[in-house]
């Protein structure tokens, strides 16, 4: 068990989430594409912090992640009931009214 | 554990960690894609344990198997149907999506695997859970002062957002209007 190997695994996860993010239709499914990424950053954090410098500062840091990753799926979980209830769909291409 | 059989799980849980994820986007079922990012969680806790990490590690798996009973249940309100009945494409850009997400693989390994890490700098508390908790309500507290509100905000804006009727609907934009507007009109008063 490596650093390397930890950094690997996290950014095996991080692509995964990442093509999850940019793909999915389903805003849901969206969300779950982001919150593996943040898994992927969890990892890499808690890998960086045992084998470079094992001090309480990364462990708060961490805390830090997991209360951002929270935030997201509260507000996604939100985002998706007003979305739900205003357009009848939680699909993200029929929310683009910025892009016109 | 020795170390080969400790480096052997640690493969054998990132194995399960990324595979899970690939089926998240891969099966038709919003269950079972519920429950494969479930199992991938559940698998990146159990790598956290085993960067002694114990606290963080059970709050991951328990805050995430939570989230996903939470998710489960989104996803059967919201879905206008069911893809594992009828399957089909719910993705866009797709070529475009495995070349970001292939290039961003190849640029986060590659920096892994050739970065000349530094040295171990410190040596672990001899509880870490312990040395957490004195960081946050000491040293580190004004971090956790900062989360405590970001959280709260959250609570307040997701409330709002979410709420069909609020206030304003009800009572007017002065909150004067009495009696209140409700669609099933009665209560105490009215």
């Amino acid at each position: 068990m490596t650093l390397q190997a930890v950094l690997v695994i996290a950014a095996a996860l991080f692509a995964v989430g990442l093509y999850g993010a940019i793909s999915q239709q389903v805003l849901v499914m969206v969300m779950m594409g982001l919150e593996l990424m943040i898994n992927a950053v969890i990892l890499a954090a808690a890998g960086l912090w045992w084998f470079l410098a094992p001090t309480p500062d990364g462990h708060v840091l961490l805390l830090v992640v997991i209360a951002a990753m929270t935030v997201e799926m509260a507000m996604g979980f939100a985002v998706a009931t007003v979305l739900h209830r205003s357009r009848g769909s939680d699909m993200t291409d029929m929310s683009t009214d910025l892009k016109q | 554990m020795t170390g080969v059989v400790q480096t052997v799980l640690f493969w054998g849980l990132g194995a399960v960690a990324v595979a899970a994820g690939v089926v998240v986007f891969r099966t038709d079922s919003m269950a079972r894609a519920t429950y494969a990012l479930a199992a991938s969680f559940v698998a990146v806790g159990a790598q956290v344990l085993f960067l002694h990490l114990d606290y963080v590690g059970v709050i991951v798996v328990l805050m995430m198997v939570m989230e996903m009973a939470v998710m489960a249940v989104y996803m059967v309100m919201f879905m206008g149907m069911n893809p594992a009945l009828m399957p089909m494409s719910m993705v866009h850009s797709r070529k475009t999506s495995l070349g970001v997400a292939a290039g961003a693989f190849i640029v986060l390994a590659g920096g892994a695997l050739l970065v000349p890490w530094p040295a171990r700098r410190g040596a672990p508390a001899v509880d870490l859970t312990v040395s957490l908790g004195q960081a946050t309500m000491g040293s580190k507290m004004l971090v956790m002062l900062v989360v405590s509100p970001v959280l709260f905000s959250t609570i307040v804006s997701a409330l709002v957002l979410a709420l069909p009727r609020s206030r304003y609907d009800r009572l007017g934009d002065d909150l004067r209007r009495r009696p209140a507007e409700d669609p099933q009109p009665g209560g105490v008063g009215r």
